[in-house]
């Protein structure tokens, strides 16, 4: 009963908080959330599962309760953790306590109707990684869109409602051809009385589905599997369904930034790891070369575009490109060290990416510019708040014993000797190259931005950041370091999860 | 298994509750002509609703009219006239909560209206013929019912008689009301001349006799589709719903928008899976009359997207709207022709218990803007939000729920329909573009129905505006369908089993 505790707490709070009074609205928020964050970490300590949750493990904090039928099937509230969901639930009520702290200083209206949306996500998000039933899934994971629609639509920048309304357009189309696919392979599993995940992919590891519509058996596998992939390709995203990224990122306030890139993101890939790569290992094998190219030109593509921007925001939101693609990269590579460094780059790079658009935000509010050739010299004034930012930026070109590094090191030890991907060697080394111009894009902006002489083009006094911002961001920064320099307080639980995707495979 | 035996005709006392009602709201009047307090109106409305509902669920829990071995089955009143089955039960409840909610909304909408009395005794009559309908089961009572419903109807939308928009209305939905009346009318006379019948059951055992007169038989069920489209808002005889539901009272565009389609349908679900068993139908009249809801469901669901989309009135985006999911719902019986038609029709019936949520909620809010005067188009709710978060909120849960949007209810019914229409697909593949229809007109329908979200919680106000009232009915309703908007998909499980074993006892 405890993942129903956190998302109800979380749920409840969201309620409270809407209603509140603006004045209090965002301290309040604050103490409901570190609820869920204490369980979650509570959660993190008594963690008892082992193995993998779609292949037989045992689960952690399983409960299970039959819902409906629809036909032949049965839905049910199906909830539960391994390896892989547990840090990304602890993820999430992390950067949800800190997004809001982050958000007392921006955001300045209709702070009760924002706050309670922030808590309403959370708790769609931890369902989302812990809902093991396909329909309820679904549920979570479309019900995630409608918050952060409105977060960025009522408190974004001023292209916010084509930003808002680009983002949920993207990503319900990719739904559907999500839903629409899997719902077709359950119909095509003969066999299946459910729709629970375990039961799913036990069917597709068990001799795949018979066929539908005229479809044979393995064409119908490879329908699926494209339409998954099309699917969780644009949440990931992936070149070139990336479109809609730059533009929500950089008109979301702060806090949605750090939610987006932090934890929304990770649904795809996570889903991704979830879907596509547990319950069709033929696939994978088959589209193995395809799948790498497009996460290379992801990595690289990614990091040019980053590197031609002047918005301090944009350069961070495309930043986060190039590392899903590293991401996309580890998973296709099929090892041990590969899915499993995927997985531990999600947490990394929530981490990071959430340290980064914090600290840009921090800025933004003292500037109230983003753009990097209006301001120089900013370590002078913000000693601390630049400090970290340039730290974050380390840890985003993989600096050893920072999170990073081990994850990405991870990435190209796993898919560099895969057996399972042609030319791995090939397409790791051009993956590899893609750090180069990561380093140089952050250098390059940091050089102009908070090196060199003090000036700035608007004419705000710019002071020390705001004591709690600086908090939050230590807090993350520490992290981030933690998990560079003892990766195994949660690699361990990762690999534990992976090994029967991968069946112990080499590396 | 009960305790005491109650007399048969006690199986209609959902409906009889509601006639009741309009009976005392009568006395109340005649007592005193002059007074308009409309609390107590609209109490004894409320009142008399809900005790319809409780009793149509404690029927529905307790198995009355349920097929089974530990039941008694169906029940039949008067040699047949009547029935009351799960499928009653089901459609009563429907009717029941949707009269509530309106009756509890119309306390603040109608506040300075001089005819307090009038209104709520017509409210409960027309739900007292709903609820009737859903019972009928002869060709007699089903018309009676239906005229119960529509006379009703046609006083309320005009209700308002210094307005020119609900007078205008009101002669419009008369006007097409009468014509689709004489047309139903002329199909059950075509339906009697060629069966000797009007009792369903009857019908159903008479098709054989109609022989050479097949294409007459034919031609009276077509006139009954008529009918059925006029009281559902389904194409070919919806045009008149765009007009009325903008002119007349938002609580009583909610009514006939959510109650009164549903009461069509169950009609369409009764007579066409009594009276005309399909196989025997189509040997005396050539024709699968399945084709003829395929045909009507893409249409109407398609029209209705199409026409909402381009809308600049809110209530009138509304209304063709609530033509689409009318189109939803038709699918229902396109599928008959299959082995899974049963469930699909059950999906159906969730769809419209949904429906009476959401869509009454969304026209009562609708309610709650006129009642603030802020205007009738999308521009006119720009920014209401930042004014009344919990309304917008309550109203944003409307609008996500009616495209379908997880977690709410609307979802839920719509992936009901949208699985067994594909499971039924196999058997005959016109269901396919069924399916595919509802699953493209869903999407599109996201579009008009978020850009009212947009109005309300993203775009600024076009001009100030003062602060805006809370009147407790209509906040009330408001919330309490909103409540059951989204949370309602947690208790699928048990109405699920409750719509399918309906569906199926009368699919036979």
């Amino acid at each position: 009963m405890m993942i129903e505790a956190l998302i109800a707490v979380a749920l409840i709070g969201a309620l409270v908080t809407f209603v509140a009074p603006n004045r209090i609205a965002g301290k309040l928020a604050f103490a409901i959330s570190l609820v869920p964050a204490a369980l979650s970490l509570w959660l993190f300590g008594a963690f008892d599962g082992s193995g993998n949750a779609l292949r037989g493990g045992e689960l952690a904090f399983e409960s299970q309760a039959a819902w409906l039928e629809i036909g032949d099937y049965s839905i049910s509230w199906f909830v539960g953790l391994d390896g892989i969901s547990l840090p990304l639930v602890v993820l999430t009520t992390i950067l949800c306590t800190l997004a809001i702290v982050s958000s007392w200083t921006p955001i300045d209206e209709r702070e009760s109707q924002f706050y309670g949306l922030v808590l309403f996500i959370e708790a769609m998000l931890i369902g989302v990684f812990s809902a093991l039933d396909f329909f309820l899934w679904f549920v979570f994971w479309e019900a995630v869109l409608i918050p952060m629609y409105l977060l960025i639509g009522i408190w974004g920048g001023p292209r916010r409602k084509y930003a808002a309304i680009k983002f949920f357009v993207y990503t319900n189309v990719a739904s559907l051809v999500m839903f629409g696919s899997f719902v077709a392979l359950v119909f095509g599993l003969g066999d299946v009385t459910s729709f629970a995940l375990p039961e799913i992919a036990t069917a597709m590891l068990e001799g795949g589905p018979d066929g539908l519509f005229g479809l044979s058996g393995t064409t119908l596998a490879s329908v699926v599997f494209i339409g998954l992939f099309l699917g969780f390709a644009v949440k990931v995203p992936i070149v070139p369904f990336h479109t809609w990224l730059p533009d929500a990122h950089v008109e979301a306030p702060t806090p949605a930034s750090i939610l987006l890139a932090g934890v929304l993101l990770k649904m795809g890939t996570y889903a991704l790891l979830r879907f596509n790569f547990t319950m069709f290992p033929d696939q994978v094998e088959t589209y193995a070369v395809p799948i790498a190219a497009i996460a290379v030109i992801s990595v690289i593509y990614g990091a040019m575009l980053a590197l031609a921007q002047t918005d301090l925001k944009r350069i961070v939101a495309y930043s986060s490109v190039s590392s899903m693609g590293y991401v996309i990269l580890g998973l296709v590579a099929y090892t041990q060290f590969g899915v499993g460094g995927a997985t531990f780059q999600m947490i990394s790079h929530g981490l990071i990416s959430g340290l980064m658009f914090m600290a840009v935000g921090v800025i933004y509010n003292a500037t109230h510019t983003r753009m990097v050739t209006d301001m120089s010299g900013l370590a002078d004034r913000m000693p601390i708040a630049v400090g970290v930012l340039i730290a974050g930026a380390f840890g985003y070109m993989g600096l050893p014993l920072m999170s990073g590094f081990a994850a990405e090191y991870f990435i190209f030890f796993g898919s560099f000797g895969s057996e399972l991907l042609s030319y791995s060697a090939a397409f790791t080394s051009l993956a590899m190259f893609g750090i180069v111009i990561v380093a140089g894009y952050l250098l390059f902006a940091l050089q102009r931005t908070v090196f060199g002489p003090y000036r700035l083009e608007t004419d705000y006094e710019v002071g020390r950041a705001p004591a709690h911002d600086v908090a939050s961001l230590i807090v993350l920064l520490g992290l981030v370091i933690l998990l560079g320099v003892a990766p195994d307080l949660i690699f361990d639980m990762i690999t534990d999860a992976i090994d029967p995707i991968v069946q112990g495979g080499d590396l | 298994m009960a305790v005491v035996d109650l007399p048969q005709w006690l199986a209609l006392a959902p409906a009889l509750l509601l006639a009741a009602t309009a009976l005392v709201l009568f006395a109340f009047d005649s007592i005193n002509p002059h007074t308009t307090n409309r609390t107590l109106f609209a109490g004894t409305t409320v009142v008399g609703a809900l005790a319809s509902l409780a009793v149509a669920v404690w029927y529905a829990a307790a198995g009355v009219g349920a097929t089974g071995i530990e039941n008694y089955g169906v029940i039949d009143i008067m040699g047949g006239q009547f029935v009351v089955d799960q499928l009653a039960l089901f459609f009563m409840i429907v009717v029941a909560v949707v009269t509530a909610l309106v009756a509890v909304a119309s306390h603040d909408y109608l506040r300075d209206h001089a005819y307090q009395a009038e209104y709520y005794s017509l409210l409960a009559l027309a739900a007292t013929g709903m609820s009737m309908m859903a019972v009928s089961n002869s060709l007699v009572t089903v018309f009676i019912a239906l005229e119960l419903t529509s006379l009703p109807s046609y006083a309320l939308v005009a209700i308002l008689k210094d307005n020119r928009g609900s007078v205008e209305a009101g002669l419009k939905y008369f006007l097409i009301g009468a014509l689709s009346s004489a047309i139903f009318v002329y199909g059950v006379s075509l339906v009697y001349g060629a069966t000797g019948s009007l009792q369903l059951e009857a019908i159903a055992a008479n098709l054989d006799a109609a022989g050479e007169m097949g294409g007459l038989l034919g031609l009276g069920i077509l006139m009954l589709i008529g009918g059925i489209a006029f009281k559902t808002a389904s194409v070919p005889f919806h045009f008149w719903a765009p007009e009325a539901y903008e002119g007349a009272p938002a609580p009583i565009s909610a009514f006939l928008s959510s109650a009164s389609k549903a009461a069509g349908f169950v009609l369409a679900f009764r007579v066409f899976t009594t009276a005309f068993p399909l196989e025997a139908t189509t040997a005396v009249i050539g024709v699968d009359w399945t084709w003829a809801f395929v045909i009507l469901a893409i249409v109407t669901m398609t029209l209705g997207n199409f026409a909402a989309a381009t809308q600049e009135n809110v209530k009138r985006m509304l209304a063709y709207s609530s033509i689409g999911h009318a189109g939803y719902v038709l699918i229902g019986l396109a599928a008959l022709s299959t082995p899974s038609g049963d469930l699909v029709m059950g999906a159906a019936m969730i769809h419209l218990l949904v429906y009476g949520f959401m869509n009454t909620g969304a026209f009562l809010f609708v309610g709650l803007a006129e009642y603030w005067g802020v205007g009738r188009t999308f521009e006119d709710y720009n920014g209401l939000a930042t004014q009344a978060p919990v309304a917008c909120a309550a109203m944003a849960v409307f609008m996500f729920s009616l495209a379908g949007i997880p977690p709410f209810g609307g979802f839920g019914s719509k992936y009901l329909l949208f699985s067994h229409t594909i499971e039924a697909a196999a058997e005959n593949t016109a269901l396919l573009a069924a399916a595919a229809a509802l699953v493209i007109n869903s999407t599109l329908s996201l579009y008009y129905y978020s850009r009212l979200v947009k109005a309300l919680w993203i775009e600024e106000p076009l001009r100030e505006r003062d602060a805006l009232a809370t009147p407790t009915g209509l906040y009330a309703a408001i919330i309490a369908a909103a409540v059951v908007t989204a949370v309602i998909l947690a208790a699928f499980g048990p109405i699920a089993d409750v719509a399918t074993e309906a569906a199926a006892a009368v699919v036979g």
